[in-house]
C-alpha cells in the first residue's frame, strides 16, 4: 500500500472529475468529507431555525405564535435532526478527511461505499423534512418517538420511519468503512497505540454505530409493523408493552450519546496538547477510559427509565452502573487539565473552544450525575433540568468540538487561515450566549418546568426569557460562523504545513490543502 | 508510480447515486402505499426495480474490476473485514427482536397475569389473564389460533438449513483443492436446498393463515412468531439469491483457490442465516 492507481490507464489523470458530477460520483476521501461536513452546517442551521421558533414561543408565557402541535413538531423534527443530521455527518465529514491522513494511508479502505454513505443522507433528510407538509403534519411525538403517542402521528409516520431506516443503512456503512479503514489502512510502523487518539475515539465509536443502529432499526420496525400491521409489540391487550420500546429504544439510544461525544473526546486530545505545547497526558489511559465507556454504554440504558415502574432491582443497577461512567470520564477531564498543566499555553480559537468544551461538558456531566441518582430523578425526570443537562453534553459538548475541529484544521483543509479576530469573537459571543440560553434551564427544571410544553406557569417567566434571548444571540453567532467558515474558503492569509506551532501529527506533514490523494507514498512512523 | 503494489481507488462511482434514488422511491413509494395512495405502489415498484438494476451495475463492475485483476491482498483484506462487521450489524438486527420476544416471555405476559408489581393491573384491567405461553394477549387480540408446531416443518427446515450448511463447506473445500466439480455440485445442493426451505416456509405461512387463524395479528405470539420468521426467512432468500450468484460465477470459473472472496462472504453469510435459524427453532417453535 504504498501507491495509488486510478481507474483510468494514464498516468496523469489525479484531480477531480469537472463540474457538478464531481461531487455526485466522488471517492474521494477529502471530497467526502467536505459533502458531509457542509450537509452538516446546512442541517445545523435548519434545526437550529427551529430551535428559534421553540424559543420564540417559550418567551413568553401563553400561546403566542405556533400552536401546541406545531410546537412539538418542532421539538421532535429539531432533536432528530441535529443528532442525526448535524453532528453525526459532522463528525463522519471529520472521520473522512482526517482518518485516511492520520493514519498515513491513500483513501477510506471502501471508496465507493463511502460514496453512498454519504449520498443517502440528503434523500432521508428530504424525506423526513417533507413530512412537514403531510397531513397531520410531521411527527410530533418526541424524538424518543414512544408509543403509544407516535403511532397516532398523521401520513408523515411512514415517512419518518424509513428516514429513521435511511439514516442507519448511512451510518453502518460509514461505520464499517471507518473501522476497515483503521484496521487495514495504517501505514507501516502505525502501531494501534501509536494511532492519535481522534482514530482512537472514532474506532470505538463505529463500533457503537455498528452495535447499535441496528436495534435502532428493528424498534422502528416493530412501530411499523404495530401500526399498519396489525402486530402488538407495543401494546397490553395483545400481550405487549410499550415499556418494551423504551427499553429497545434505549439500548440503542444510551450508546448513541457516546456515538455523539466520543468523537468530540478525540478532537479535544488532539488539540489540547498543540496549544498547551506538550504531549496527551495520560495516552493509553485516555485509549482505556474510551473502551471502558464504551462498554459501559450497553449497560445503562434504564436510567433514562427510573419512572416507567421497572422494579426495585433495576432502578438499583442502572443507577450504579450509570454512575460508574463517571469514573473513565473523570479520568479523561483530569488527563485533559493535566494536560495543559505547566504548558506553554497560547490561547487561539480552536484552544478556546477546546477549553470551553473541558469546562462546561464537565458540567452537564455533573448534571447528569444529579440524574443518575434514581430516586432524585423521580423529581427531575421529563422536566427542563433534564434539557440543560444534555444541552451542556450536546452544545458545549460535541457542537463545542465541531467547531474547535473546524477551526483547527479549516487551514489544513482550505489552504488559508480563518481570521483570529472573528474567531476569537465567535467564541467569546457564542460562550456568554449559550450560559444564558442553558444554565437557567436548570433551575426551571429544578422548580418542576415539564420539557415538550408551548406553555407554562407564570412563574416560570423571567428564566424563560433569559433563556430565549441567549437562544437568539447564540443563534445569529452561528450565522456569524457560517460567515467565517466561508470567508476561509474563499481567501485569506495562507496557511503553512505546520500550521500551528505545537502541532504533531501526520497531517501536518502535508501541504495545505493537502494533494487529492493523501499518502501516495507510506510516510515514516517514528 | 509502481501501480502493481498500490491500493485500488475507484473512481466515478456513478451506482451509489442510482441506489439512493431507489431507495427513496422504494421507501417513499411504500410509505405512501401505507397511507393508502395506490399510486404510491407503482413508485415502489419502480424503486424497486431500480434498486434491482443498481445491484447488477454495482456488482457487475466490482466484478470485472475484479477479473482484470485490480484487486490484490490488501484489498481482499478490506472486503473480508466489510463483510464480518457487516454481518455483525444483522446480528443487532436480529438481537432486536429476539430481545422483544425475550422480554414479552419473560416479563410482559407475567406481569399482565400479575405477577411481580402487576397485581393490580391484573385484578382491575386483565382480571382472569393467565400467563401461558403462547399467548395473544388478555385482550385476545386476532381470536382463537393455534400454535405453529415444532417438529412437522420446521424440523424438517431445520434439517434442510443444516444439511446446507456441509454442502456450503464442502463446496468451500472443493474450491480451495481446486476442485471445481465437488464445487459446482455442493453449491447447487446448497442453493436447491435454501430454495426448498423458502418454499416450505411458504407452505407454512399459507398453513397458519388458512388453517391455524395464527396471523400477525394474533397477539404478541403472532407478532413475534411472524417478525422473526419473516425477517430470517427474507435473509434466506437473500443469502440463496447470493449463493446462486456464486454457482453462476464457478461455472464461469471466476474463482481460484486463492482469489474468492465473494464466495466466502456468501458463505459467511449463509452460515449466519443458519445461526439465526437455530435460535429461532428453539426459542420461537419449540420452548
Ligand atoms: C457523565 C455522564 C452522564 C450521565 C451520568 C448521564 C445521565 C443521564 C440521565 C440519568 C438521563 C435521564 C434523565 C431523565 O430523563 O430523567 C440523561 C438524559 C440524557 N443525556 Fe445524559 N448522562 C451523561 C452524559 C451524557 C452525554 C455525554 C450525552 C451526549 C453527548 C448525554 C445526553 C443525554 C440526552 C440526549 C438525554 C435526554 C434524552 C431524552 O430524554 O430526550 N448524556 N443523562
Ligand atoms: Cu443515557
Amino acid at each position: 500500500m504504498t501507491t495509488v492507481t486510478d481507474t483510468h490507464d494514464d498516468h496523469h489523470d489525479h484531480g477531480p472529475a469537472a463540474g457538478l458530477m464531481r461531487w455526485v460520483t466522488t471517492t474521494n476521501h477529502k471530497d467526502i468529507g467536505t459533502l458531509y461536513l457542509v450537509f452538516s452546517l446546512i442541517m445545523f442551521m435548519i434545526g437550529g431555525a427551529m430551535a428559534m421558533v421553540i424559543r420564540l414561543e417559550l418567551f413568553q408565557p401563553g400561546l403566542q405564535f405556533v400552536d401546541p402541535s406545531f410546537f412539538n413538531q418542532m421539538t421532535t423534527v429539531h432533536a432528530l435532526v441535529m443528532i442525526f443530521g448535524a453532528v453525526m455527518p459532522a463528525f463522519v465529514g471529520l472521520a473522512n478527511w482526517m482518518l485516511p491522513i492520520m493514519v498515513g494511508g491513500p483513501d477510506m479502505a471502501l471508496p465507493r461505499m463511502n460514496n453512498w454513505s454519504f449520498w443517502i443522507l440528503p434523500f432521508a433528510f428530504t424525506m423526513l423534512l417533507s413530512t412537514f407538509f403531510m397531513d397531520g403534519g410531521a411527527p410530533a411525538g418526541g424524538w424518543t418517538i414512544y408509543p403509544p403517542l407516535v403511532l397516532q402521528g398523521g401520513n408523515g409516520f411512514p415517512y419518518m420511519i424509513f428516514a429513521i431506516h435511511m439514516m442507519g443503512v448511512s451510518s453502518v456503512m460509514g461505520a464499517i468503512n471507518v473501522i476497515v479503514t483503521i484496521l487495514n489502512m495504517r501505514a507501516p510502523g502505525m502501531t494501534l497505540m501509536k494511532m492519535p487518539l481522534f482514530v482512537w475515539t472514532w474506532f470505538i465509536t463505529a463500533y457503537l454505530l455498528i452495535a447499535v443502529m441496528p436495534v435502532l432499526a428493528g424498534a422502528v420496525t416493530m412501530l411499523l409493523t404495530d401500526r399498519f400491521f396489525d402486530t402488538t409489540f407495543f401494546n397490553a391487550a395483545g400481550g405487549g408493552d410499550p415499556v418494551l420500546f423504551q427499553h429497545i429504544f434505549w439500548f440503542f439510544g444510551h450508546p448513541e450519546v457516546y456515538i455523539l461525544i466520543l468523537p468530540a473526546f478525540g478532537v479535544v486530545s488532539e488539540i489540547i496538547p498543540t496549544f498547551a505545547r506538550k504531549p496527551l497526558f495520560g495516552y493509553s489511559s485516555m485509549v482505556y477510559a474510551t473502551s471502558s465507556i464504551a462498554f459501559l454504554s450497553f449497560i445503562v440504558w434504564a436510567h433514562h427509565m427510573f419512572t416507567v415502574g421497572m422494579p426495585l432491582q433495576g432502578e438499583l443497577f442502572f443507577m450504579y452502573a450509570t454512575m460508574l461512567i463517571a469514573v473513565p470520564t473523570g479520568v479523561k477531564v483530569f488527563n485533559w487539565i493535566s494536560t495543559m498543566w505547566k504548558g506553554s499555553m497560547t490561547f487561539e480559537t480552536p484552544m478556546l473552544f477546546a477549553i470551553g468544551f473541558v469546562i462546561m461538558f464537565t458540567i452537564g456531566g455533573f448534571s447528569g450525575l444529579m440524574l443518575a441518582i434514581a430516586p432524585a430523578d423521580f423529581q427531575y425526570h421529563d422536566t427542563y433540568f433534564v434539557v440543560a443537562h444534555f444541552h451542556y453534553v450536546l452544545v458545549t459538548g460535541a457542537v463545542y468540538s465541531i467547531m474547535a475541529a473546524a477551526y483547527y484544521w479549516l487551514p489544513k483543509w482550505t489552504g488559508n487561515m480563518y481570521n483570529e479576530t472573528h474567531g476569537q469573537w465567535h467564541f467569546w459571543i457564542s460562550t456568554v450566549s449559550v450560559n444564558v440560553l442553558f444554565f437557567p434551564q436548570h433551575f426551571l427544571g429544578l422548580a418542576g418546568m415539564p420539557r415538550r410544553i408551548p406553555d407554562y406557569a407564570v412563574q416560570f417567566a423571567e428564566f424563560n426569557m433569559w433563556s430565549s434571548i441567549g437562544g437568539f444571540v447564540f443563534g445569529l453567532s452561528q450565522v456569524f460562523f457560517c460567515y467565517i467558515v466561508y470567508k476561509t474558503i474563499k481567501g485569506g492569509e495562507k496557511a503553512t504545513d505546520q500550521v500551528w506551532e505545537g502541532a504533531k501529527g501526520l497531517e501536518w506533514t502535508l501541504s495545505s490543502p493537502p494533494p487529492y490523494h493523501s499518502f501516495t507514498e507510506a510516510p515514516e512512523i517514528k | 508510480m509502481s501501480s502493481d503494489n498500490a491500493y485500488y481507488i475507484p473512481h466515478d462511482a456513478k451506482w451509489p447515486i442510482v441506489g439512493s434514488v431507489g431507495m427513496s422511491l422504494f421507501l417513499g413509494g411504500f410509505a405512501g402505499q401505507l397511507n393508502g395512495s395506490s399510486m404510491a405502489t407503482n413508485i415502489m415498484i419502480v424503486g424497486f426495480l431500480v434498486l434491482v438494476y443498481m445491484m447488477f451495475g454495482w456488482f457487475g463492475e466490482v466484478i470485472d474490476e475484479s477479473e482484470s485483476g485490480k484487486y490484490k491482498k490488501i484489498e481482499a483484506v478490506s472486503f473480508r473485514m466489510g463483510m464480518v462487521w457487516f454481518i455483525f450489524s444483522e446480528v443487532m438486527f436480529f438481537a432486536a427482536f429476539f430481545g422483544a420476544l425475550f422480554y414479552i416471555r419473560i416479563y410482559s405476559v407475567p406481569w399482565l397475569a400479575g405477577d411481580g408489581s402487576g397485581a393490580a393491573t391484573n385484578e382491575f384491567l386483565w382480571g382472569g389473564f393467565e400467563a401461558i405461553w403462547p399467548t395473544n394477549g388478555p385482550g385476545d387480540v386476532g381470536g382463537e389460533y393455534q400454535k405453529m408446531g415444532a417438529w412437522g416443518l420446521p424440523a424438517i427446515n431445520t434439517l434442510l438449513l443444516l444439511t446446507s450448511g456441509v454442502t456450503c463447506t464442502w463446496a468451500h473445500w472443493g474450491l480451495v483443492a481446486n476442485k471445481r466439480k465437488q464445487l459446482i455440485i455442493g453449491l447447487a445442493a446448497t442453493v436447491l436446498l435454501g430454495f426448498i426451505f423458502v418454499g416450505l416456509q411458504v407452505l407454512e405461512y399459507s398453513h397458519g393463515y388458512n388453517e391455524l387463524n395464527l396471523t400477525m395479528g394474533s397477539g404478541v405470539y403472532g407478532s413475534t412468531f411472524y417478525m422473526l420468521t419473516g425477517f430470517h426467512g427474507f435473509h434466506v432468500t437473500v443469502g440463496a439469491i447470493m449463493l446462486l450468484v456464486m454457482l453462476v460465477r464457478s461455472i464461469k470459473g471466476h474463482f481460484t483457490p486463492e482469489n474468492h472472496f465473494a464466495f466466502e462472504a456468501a458463505a459467511w453469510y449463509w452460515h449466519f442465516v443458519d445461526v439465526v435459524w437455530l435460535g429461532l427453532f428453539i426459542f420461537v417453535y419449540w420452548l
